[in-house]
């Protein structure tokens, strides 16, 4: 074979740390390496030009580039050999900048490393083999886990682009944490008014499919065809019949079940809608506190319901849906406000949430839209937020800062200034972070025009004094201690990753950070997509966002799968498994390894029984490569015999 | 060859420290009441030594944990697994030498001075530990005889029972409920105190004491608020701010206050049953006459019920 070896110095990046010539030259002296150079920036269009020039000029068959780490310019560079006329797989990519020049200073250790490394490719690309992939057709549906505005958004356009949606959400209602709102900043539009419109549009669109409380169970296949299990809640209603009147609800006489779209300020129905703009408007029985399922009596509902939709009987259900793309837009959940022992929330009932006073101030919430204080129902006169319960606290493992705080606690002040004219309003802060567009204009407005107080400092305690509540803590800009006396507290809770998400990742087969935040496949040019093909995010689940960065997401994501169904058919990877049926025994234990399903046996027409991978479900792993015991059943690209090649080489 | 001691189960090494000495005796003469009651065998360390307190620590930490290693070294020698102190900063000495031990780097310095054998294998723990986590409310519950049950007492945890929480491992550090439950099972009410970690002023009591004279007064006015009749404490220097200053707040305020300030053995003794003389009671600056005269009024009532129903 004639190789060709290409080290790029990476401006100063690797040539700061290695001596990049010195490697170039050494490869010189490797078996089959007929040319080798080092270049600025290899992955350039001057530098992909010089690649397909020396493949031309000196007839190469495969080429090494020593470079960056392969997940960003592999592609580029197998692009680039195939472009002058190799098979893209006569290529390997050595990393000699995260494995080598970013790491470590000792520019003699780095090129000694740089030389082994490039050594290690150049074995390896001597048994490459030419590659060709095949092409599988996509199922041109999507599947949309979660229903918050993300979702919402992403599931419309999907639905615009003529394609069929598959909208999984956990809760009865679809809408999330938006429709728990009030009002939105920094225009205090409604948030009901401005959301509702588009879940209405969800239950009308004739393309879309609807499971509300619903979970993804299973999920397995690859891009363009994706097999999910979708396991359906029973609800004890048979929501076929269910209209929404309500009645149930009316008549239920258990009244003690718990309201979560309320924040538990108020109690709901053992039968509920959890509100009144909910899609589907449906009914459902929280069978924990239902009579009938506690006591074996009751059964009012049933009795009452005049479409007969009442079904104790009622099972989970597992629904199968095939998809050719996913995406992920499940949210996020509030910091729990009670870990901070020092203010009490949870103890006190006059400290209370961010959200739980997103309720108190929402029309449709558990005072009916007035501010009034959850120990006495009084309205309160003096009232103070606390910015950064849950963000930028290592402490409590939540370095992060969750950027939406500084801007909702504005917005609810002066709502709260709006409500209550005669109400002091004041608010603690580390720093307020207001870099949207007219963000930091509605705060100085919060400041100037309606008069909120803003005290730059941290609480150290919140105690109760009769029966109002003492908000001790610094003015840093005073250098004082102060004490506030309040009515009611809000804390001013961060965001956090959604209870589930590392289990739904897990299923997904995607990747979350420590806090369980979804990663992205690149933090800046790859925003939308995971590592796992086909799969897309959107929304909070991939980080705190607020409102119109999730819709922006939401439909960032859905213009990724619009561009996924383009074609009409996607090329496999050929790094798959492949049988060498000659030397397979057919003991197949590859298939009980296989976590995918993509080994079956067959019959040869002499009777001998022979393993046969599933090219476009094999995932690559290599688990049966590992476990066949003759080695008939080989990783291409990834053959023994290319890995024994580049160890023999490092243990030279 | 030494004779090797096997304590049994029950039994954990003691360390005092100075202060249960002098001040704060009452403290060292209730526990030891206490533990006798619960079946706890306390054994003195052997020629036990200073911790070396605040002035060690903040001269050199390397000497603090010399200082307090040798006692733990002592109480290992003598096959304890756990040694028990009730003062919160001689705990926090033992727990540095640990963590002396423990670090690598500081390790080797750690055993040239001390020169004895040491493996590490020892566990220092709080007198609230012991009761809480060791002995459990439940038997302690089961262990009362005279239940408090008109007594309505306040918890005070001070600063460093639970806290740096990482170094302490107990409790809650900002809202420690330890004492509130077995406050609760000697049957006495403890409303929601919130002030029980703020702090008491601590050493200013020695050099500036109009700063013990404010943060005590707000302590004290809290418990008072909230309708306590009495403090309980887990910490001499936290006793000593809120009970023998108490006179110095009343003047800086120029309050009234009467409130008793007790050890949490002290209560538990009492409602053990132990006569007041044996839990040095009598040793309070502000006095718990009150108190006990709720207590035995008690006592002559469930008598007299209980004579009327024979």
């Amino acid at each position: 074979m004639r190789i060709g070896v290409f080290v790029c110095q990476c401006g100063t990046n690797i040539a700061g740390t290695v001596d990049t010539e010195a490697v170039a030259r050494r490869a010189m002296e490797y078996a089959d390496v007929v040319y080798a150079t080092s270049y600025v920036y290899t992955c350039s269009e001057p530098g992909q030009q010089e690649i397909q020039r020396r493949i031309k000029e000196m007839n190469l068959q495969g080429v090494v580039v020593a470079a960056c780490s392969p997940r960003m310019h592999e592609p580029t560079f197998r692009r680039a050999v195939e472009r002058a006329g190799l098979n893209r797989y006569m290529f390997e990519m050595a990393n000699i900048r995260e494995h080598v020049s970013w790491i470590s200073t000792d520019k003699e250790a780095n090129t000694r490393k740089a030389m082994e490394l490039v050594h290690m490719a150049v074995a390896k690309l001597r048994f490459n083999q030419p590659l060709f992939s095949s092409k599988v057709p996509i199922n041109k549906r999507v599947l949309i886990i979660g229903a918050g505005v993300a979702g919402i958004q992403a599931a419309l356009d999907c639905s615009d682009g003529g394609l069929d949606v598959v909208l999984v959400e956990k809760n009865p209602s679809i809408g999330g944490k938006m429709a728990q709102l009030d009002k939105t900043f920094p225009t205090i539009d409604c948030s009901s008014c401005i959301l509702g419109p588009k879940m209405v549009d969800i239950s009308q669109k004739e393309n879309v499919t609807l499971h509300a409380c619903s979970e993804v169970e299973s999920v397995s296949g690859y891009v363009g065809n994706f097999k999910v299990q979708i396991r359906k809640k029973a609800t004890y209603v048979n929501w076929n019949a269910c209209t929404g009147c309500g009645e149930c609800v009316r008549k239920c006489p258990s009244r003690k079940a718990p309201d979560p779209f309320n924040e538990h300020l108020a109690t709901a129905r053992a039968i509920n809608i959890p509100f009144p703009q909910a899609i589907p408007k449906k009914a459902a029985i929280n069978r924990d506190y239902c009579l009938h399922f506690t006591k074996g009596k009751c059964g009012v509902c049933k009795k009452i319901c005049p479409v007969n939709a009442i079904d104790y009987d009622m099972q989970d259900e597992l629904v199968s849906e095939e998809v050719g793309a996913i995406i992920v837009a499940t949210g996020f959940d509030l910091f729990d406000h009670s870990v901070y022992g020092e203010y009490g929330g949870g103890r006190y009932p006059d400290v209370i949430s961010g959200l739980q006073y997103e309720r108190i101030l929402s029309a449709s919430g558990p005072f009916g839209g007035h501010i009034r204080r959850p120990s006495n129902g009084r309205e309160p006169r003096d009232i103070v937020f606390i910015a950064c319960v849950g963000s930028r606290d290592a402490s409590v493992g939540r370095p992060y800062c969750s950027g939406v705080c500084c801007m909702y606690i504005a917005k609810q002040a002066i709502l709260t200034r709006d409500h209550l004219p005669d109400s002091n309003c004041y608010v603690f802060y580390m720093d307020i972070r207001s870099p949207g567009k007219n963000y930091d204009e509605f705060v100085r407005r919060a400041q100037e025009e309606y008069g909120v107080q803003y005290i730059r400092g941290r609480v150290g305690k919140i105690y109760p004094r009769g029966d109002r509540m003492v908000v001790q803590g610094a003015d840093t800009l005073l250098g004082i201690q102060v004490e506030v006396e309040a009515d009611l507290v809000v804390l001013a809770t961060g965001v956090e990753a959604s209870a589930g998400a590392g289990e739904l990742a897990e299923k997904l087969r995607i990747s979350y950070d420590q806090y369980g935040f979804y990663m992205e496949s690149h933090p800046k040019l790859r925003p939308v997509e995971t590592n796992t093909a086909g799969v897309f995010l959107a929304g909070a689940c991939q980080g705190p966002k607020d409102i119109p960065a999730s819709v922006a997401q939401g439909s960032a994501a859905a213009a990724k799968v619009q561009a996924l169904f383009a074609r009409d058919a996607i090329e496999t990877d050929p790094q798959v498994a492949l049988v060498n049926e000659r030397t397979c025994v057919g003991c197949l234990k590859c298939i009980m390894v296989c976590p995918f399903g993509a080994i079956q046996s067959k019959t040869l027409r002499d009777g001998s029984i022979k393993a046969e991978v599933l090219a476009s479900v094999c995932q690559g792993c290599g688990l049966c490569n590992a476990t066949c015991p003759p080695k008939a059943i080989q990783l291409q690209h990834a053959t023994d015999n290319q890995i024994l090649a580049e160890l023999n080489i490092l243990c030279a | 060859m030494p004779v090797e001691l096997k304590p049994k189960k029950t039994t954990v090494a003691y360390y005092q420290g100075c202060s249960l000495e002098q001040m704060a005796s009452e403290f060292d003469v209730s526990t030891r009441v206490v533990c006798d009651a619960l079946g706890v065998e306390l054994v003195e360390i052997p020629d036990w030594s200073c911790c070396g307190s605040t002035p060690a620590h903040s001269y050199d930490p390397l000497l603090s944990a010399a200082l307090s290693g040798r006692n733990l070294a002592i109480a290992e020698q003598q096959g304890f697994d756990v040694v028990m102190t009730p003062c919160p900063g001689c705990l926090k000495a033992l727990k540095g030498a640990l963590k002396v031990f423990k670090d690598p780097n500081k390790r080797e310095a750690f055993l040239e001075i001390l020169q004895m054998p040491f493996q590490g294998n020892i566990q220092a723990v709080s007198n609230l530990q012991l009761y809480f986590e060791t002995i459990g409310t439940e038997a302690i519950r089961n262990r009362v005889t005279k239940p408090l049950t008109s007594l309505s007492i306040v918890p005070y945890y001070g600063c460093l029972i639970s806290r740096p929480p990482d170094f302490m491992q107990f409790d809650d550090p900002e809202n420690p409920i330890s004492m509130d439950r077995i406050l609760e099972a000697l049957g006495a009410s403890v409303p929601e105190f919130p002030f029980k970690t703020e702090c008491c002023g601590a050493t200013y009591g020695v050099t500036r004491n109009e700063i013990v004279g404010k943060l005590t007064g707000r302590i004290l006015d809290m418990a008072n608020r909230v309708g306590a009749q009495a403090i309980a404490v887990s910490c001499p220097l936290c006793q000593q701010n809120l009970d023998l200053r108490q006179a110095q707040v009343n003047r800086y305020w120029r309050r009234d206050f009467h409130m008793p300030v007790l050890y949490i053995s002290q209560f538990m003794g009492l409602a053990f049953g132990v006569e007041p003389e044996s839990l040095g009671i009598d040793k309070l600056f502000v006095e718990a006459d009150s108190l006990l005269d709720i207590l035995s009024r008690e006592g002559e009532r469930d008598q007299s019920v209980g004579g009327k129903m024979a």
